[in-house]
């Protein structure tokens, strides 16, 4: 077998040297009742070309050549190949996690540059380096609040991603955590006239995402006036991390919570991606994964180290901030290499084609008779509309013309029926928006 | 039977694993910004240009990032390419890190994974357009379901500490409809960090419970620790020593009498794949490691995936959505999840990685269990010949990895750190050091199936003579490293005055 | 070494009691166990404290310790040396490191405390399990 380097007669020898005669003699220890006599029931054993050809097989099952307009968390973003190329390099690809610094200088150099983007791009003072994903970043950032405040209830938006919310609400079940929804306005933002002072007393957090699952962005300073005047923490998700390019980060939450995906890592079915998790310096001890800090080694020379791992499961176990472990490193690094490349101007001008596109696009979809935005609020890339007719039935008619339509709210919301999020990015052509417009608008033409 | 001291071969300057040579230096990225330069252009817009204060309102828009770098393709290229040059890698030789099983990650499974149909698709596309998707998701689950003899699975954790989690909510809920989740969940002495951590995010109180003189499970005394109150026993097996627990069924069977269930955590199943199933000896739910057994890369410390494996009575509380295949032979991910105990991520996995792993059972099919041998052969053929230079503190049948301590070194003041720093000047990424903690001075080896004889017997000459060394000339074995970029770096003041970040000046 | 007029806790603090308010801080076998102390975490001024209950941690690179309140009581000063130079625990464990003052609810509790005598013994005792 091509991944295993020993030749029969080595297996000999080193039997040999052991003092055994055959390698069944190495697994007595398992009781004979539970040692399996014939070959598991598995697919294979495949060559290299059949491998390829099974995963060939499967890509051509999917929507290879399709254009959609589904935004919803992941976001379809120009990538570089050389950040991919870079990635690919076996020393950053095949190597460890970083606990023996002397020999791991480069990832954790990276990941310092990680944790400074993550901070001037999020307005944050400390980042750390990697959660999962924006859903459970998200929600280790709550934890972090309740640790912060002692506080156990929790305000957050309807507005917040819909996974996210369930993925949170997974998680505070069993923790004694009260998380109460608040809906939102005619503008799509949360309706802050439900924030009631003695509510936000014992509230441990407000949670919102901006821009939020609408698309609309939120009115993040005016929240934390609110949320901090009665002792509350205010936890800001972003899933679109390429709005960030023209839209005023979060300073003033206290943790944002972030999906790095935009930053030039594929869709890929939904993960692997890159969580973020960025606060201020005071709450640093609270913060959970790791966290790569800079020194010095006796003759001066600088070096990064992991640090403050007090915080973590390896040393304080039951007590740790998280029970985190492996994160997701490679995209981490996969971020900050696109980040490098894209750069100052680069993700400004990126972001300003998707607005661009966004806005055309919705002119566009408003011209067609019974098309109207839905709410009032700004929006960044991605915008809701209502339709005249059911958007699956729509949704189902533009898969033919291999349309991936837009998300429909009315199975998470609903009371938001016949409605939908479109998302445009920077790589939806003009002439692919304008062929939706016209799919949708003749779709619509057809009769009931 | 120690042997005198001059048996031992002094390391010869051109034999051996490494010899030391230039590297480059390489600064900050931000170091090398300046106005003006860019990696990466875009396509022209083919759209009328919107001003943004205009468009969002000037609350809300945003001047440029400050301190972000602006720097060239190249000058990025470089620089990535010369950090890559100070790490180790499994490319490059042996990790012996014990637990973590560093094999080979086969380049093949980069090559499908980046494949256009698999790295563009949607997660919340149709399931008409994402077949191929949903049957790479089926696919793996059937091998592994296969490979651990369990009933019903799940794909979406992310990790090896969320499968844990899962596993912990999914036993949860089981014992809710049974009508008393109970309090407690029973860990021993040598158990992983976030079998604990995962434990108390699952709303249960961690009991330790002490291993035996064997580094077991104390199976003679198990039966007063298991009240009615206890949910679960976590366990490893084979345990962080590398020993497989012999009594496995009559641990299995105390905790069945009573109603509670046993988890396993699967980081050793290195040891287990193709020779025995967990499902066969009285294991209820446990999660298997991607990013070990099933060769998905380490990445500099993830993405991994966790996938947690369960029987029948554990099925109804699977996380949602659960992928099925219909009666037309059609897949879904089916949501109408009435007992799931919820959702534990977004979407539905870390698929790139989920597909990593498809390629990797695929490669090996039912010839899986010849990678097992391997990794026991290597471990074990490791252990004999470093049996006389390093004490072992539990004489027992080592599986896939092999524990010894610094007890013979510590005589001369040299203890697993110092070693483990030294082992870096021969060009071996160090053993994991300090766990398990029931091992004072704790050298935990885990070669794998990757390494060929060669390589395990530089490893056994390197280790030799770092024994010489700290018997001749310890201070060079508690200074190490010599040879590398940065010596030990200042962790203390690391802790003390984080530096988390890049400022300008 | 360890001060006579000090009581002592298994859990190596050690007590100073002047009229009804005690100085609390960790042995210098405690912090010869811990390492390099990098981080101290008290709590407020005002807190109530029980015996036997944790109230903080000092921490290390690669450690963690909680510190146990010997007697019941009010907290009613923090030491504010330690918040920029928690190394001086390594240093000064008996004297200037203290990490907390409080108001004592029932001075009777500190007779039931180690002597420096007891303490002493108690920690050759543990030093010899250790090296077994």
């Amino acid at each position: 077998m091509r991944y295993l380097p020993k030749s029969p007669s080595e297996r000999q020898e080193m039997l040999a040297a052991i003092g055994t005669r055959s390698v069944e003699d190495l697994f007595t220890s398992i009781p004979e009742k539970f040692r399996l006599r014939a070959p598991l029931d598995l697919p294979g054993p495949l060559s290299e070309s059949e491998i390829i050809q099974y995963f060939q097989a499967r890509a051509a099952e999917n929507a290879r050549g399709y254009v959609s307009f589904l935004g919803a968390g992941v976001y379809q973003h120009l990538r570089s190949v050389a950040a991919d190329a870079l990635i690919q390099r076996g020393e950053f690809l095949t190597s460890y996690t970083p606990y023996q610094a002397e020999f791991a200088q480069g990832t954790l150099t990276a990941i310092f540059e990680f944790q400074t983007l993550m901070c001037q791009i999020t307005g944050q003072e400390v980042a750390n380096a990697s959660m999962y994903d924006g859903s459970t970043a998200l929600t280790e950032a709550v934890l972090m609040a309740e640790r912060l405040t002692s506080r156990r209830h929790v305000l957050v938006a309807r507005s917040v991603h819909p996974e996210y919310r369930q993925v949170l609400t997974t998680y505070a079940k069993n923790l004694g955590l009260e998380i109460e929804e608040i809906g939102y306005t005619a503008s799509g933002q949360l309706d802050r006239a439900a924030l009631k002072p003695e509510t936000l007393a014992r509230t441990a957090a407000v949670v919102v995402q901006s821009p939020n699952f609408f698309g609309v962005l939120e009115e993040v300073p005016a929240l934390a006036e609110v949320a901090h005047g009665s002792g509350a923490l205010l936890v800001t998700a972003i899933t679109e991390a390429v709005s960030l390019g023209i839209v005023r980060p979060p300073a003033e939450a206290d943790i944002v919570a972030m999906e790095g995906q935009a930053f030039g890592i594929p869709p890929s079915y939904g993960g692997p991606y890159v969580g973020v998790i960025a606060t201020r310096e005071k709450f640093v001890r609270q913060m959970p994964g790791r966290l790569a800090g800079q020194t010095t080694d006796a003759t001066g020379n600088r070096g990064f180290v992991l640090t403050l791992a007090t915080r973590e499961q390896h040393i304080r176990r039951e007590k740790a901030t998280s029970n985190i472990c492996t994160n997701e490193a490679l995209y981490a690094l996969a971020a900050t290499i696109h980040l490098c490349l894209i750069g100052k101007e680069g993700l400004r001008e990126q972001a300003l084609q998707n607005l661009a596109k966004a806005r055309f696009a919705q002119a566009e979809l408003e011209k067609i008779p019974g098309v109207r935005r839905v709410f009032t609020g700004p929006t960044f890339n991605e915008f809701s509309l209502e339709f005249p007719r059911s958007v699956k039935m729509i949704n189902a008619e533009l898969l033919k013309e291999k349309i991936i339509g837009p998300f429909a709210l009315g199975t998470q919301y609903p009371e938001l029926t016949k409605r939908a999020v479109i998302c445009v990015t920077e790589t939806t052509p003009r002439a692919e928006i304008e062929r939706f417009a016209a799919a949708v608008r003749r779709i619509l033409e057809r009769p009931v | 039977m120690n042997p005198k001291i001059t048996d031992l071969e002094a390391p010869a300057k051109n034999v051996g694993k490494a010899r030391a040579h230039v590297s480059q230096n390489e600064g900050l990225i931000f170091e090398q910004s300046a106005p003006g330069k860019r990696g990466m252009e875009l396509p022209p817009l083919d759209v009328p240009a919107v001003d943004p204060a205009a468009a969002l309102g000037s609350q809300h828009a945003r001047d440029s990032i400050e301190g972000f770098p602006e720097v060239s393709e190249i000058e990025v290229i470089r620089h990535f390419t010369r950090l890559s040059t100070w790490n180790y890698a499994i490319d490059l030789g042996m990790y012996p890190l014990g637990s973590c099983t560093m094999k080979y990650n086969p380049r093949v499974n980069e090559f499908v994974a980046r494949l256009d149909g698999l790295a563009s698709e949607h997660p919340e596309q149709p399931a008409e357009v994402s077949q191929g998707c949903l049957r790479i998701l089926y696919d793996l689950q059937k091998c592994l379901l296969s490979i651990t003899g369990m009933d019903a699975a799940t794909l979406q954790p992310a990790a090896g500490a969320q499968g844990e989690l899962t596993g912990l909510l999914m036993i949860r809920a089981y014992l809710e409809s049974q009508g008393n989740p109970r309090h407690k969940v029973l860990i021993p002495d040598s158990a992983h960090g976030t079998n604990p951590a995962s434990v108390v995010i699952a709303g249960y109180e961690v009991q330790n419970i002490k291993s035996n003189s064997r580094g077991q499970i104390d199976t003679d005394h198990l039966r007063e620790f298991v009240t009615d109150d206890v949910a679960a026993l976590m366990l490893t097996n084979p345990s962080t020593l590398g020993v497989f627990e012999e009594r496995i069924a009559e641990i299995a069977a105390i905790l069945h009498e009573r109603g509670a269930l046993l988890y396993m955590d699967g980081a050793n199943m290195n040891a287990l794949a193709g020779v025995t199933r967990p499902g066969d000896f009285g294991v209820d739910v446990m999660h298997l490691n991607l990013h070990k057994t099933f060769s998905t890369p380490h990445g500099g410390g993830g993405p991994g995936a966790g996938p947690v494996l369960a029987k029948k009575i554990l099925e109804p509380f699977l996380p949602v959505p659960v992928v099925v295949q219909k009666p037309d032979g059609t897949y879904v991910l089916d949501h109408n999840r009435p007992k799931s105990v919820g959702r534990v991520r977004a979407f539905a996995g870390n698929f790139g990685v989920l597909l990593r792993a498809l390629a990797y059972t695929l490669a090996y099919g039912p010839g899986i269990r010849q990678a097992t041998e391997d990794a026991v052969l290597n471990a074990n053929y490791i252990r004999k010949n470093l049996e006389p230079y390093f004490d072992l503190p539990y004489n027992l049948p080592s599986m896939h990895e092999v524990v010894f301590s610094d007890a013979r070194q510590k005589v001369k003041g040299v203890n697993t750190m110092d070693i483990a720093k030294r082992l870096i000047d021969y060009g071996f990424h160090p053993y994991t050091t300090a766990f398990p903690l029931i091992v004072p001075g704790a050298m935990m080896i885990e070669p794998t199936e990757s390494e060929s004889k060669q390589e395990c017997d530089l490893f056994i000459d390197a280790m030799r003579s770092i024994a010489a060394e700290a018997d001749a000339t310890p201070d060079l074995v508690k200074t190490a490293p010599h040879s590398t970029r940065v010596g030990r770096l200042d962790e203390v003041a690391a802790a003390r005055k984080p530096i988390l970040r890049w400022k300008p000046a | 070494m360890y001060p006579a007029d000090y009581r002592y806790t298994k859990q190596h603090e050690w007590i100073k009691v002047q009229g009804d308010i005690g100085t609390i801080g960790i042995t210098d076998y405690a912090q010869q166990e811990l390492g390099d102390v990098v981080f101290v975490d008290v709590p407020k001024v005002g807190a109530k404290l029980a015996p036997g209950k944790s109230f903080g941690s000092v921490e290390s690179v690669k450690a963690v310790s909680e510190i146990y309140s010997p007697v019941s009581g009010e907290v009613t000063e923090t030491n504010p040396l330690l918040v920029d130079t928690p190394e001086k625990i390594n240093t000064d464990p008996h004297n200037s490191a203290w990490l907390i003052k409080l108001k004592l609810a029932d001075p009777k509790e500190v007779a039931a405390l180690m002597d420096a005598a007891a303490y002493q013994a108690y920690i050759a005792a543990q030093a010899k399990e250790h090296s077994a």
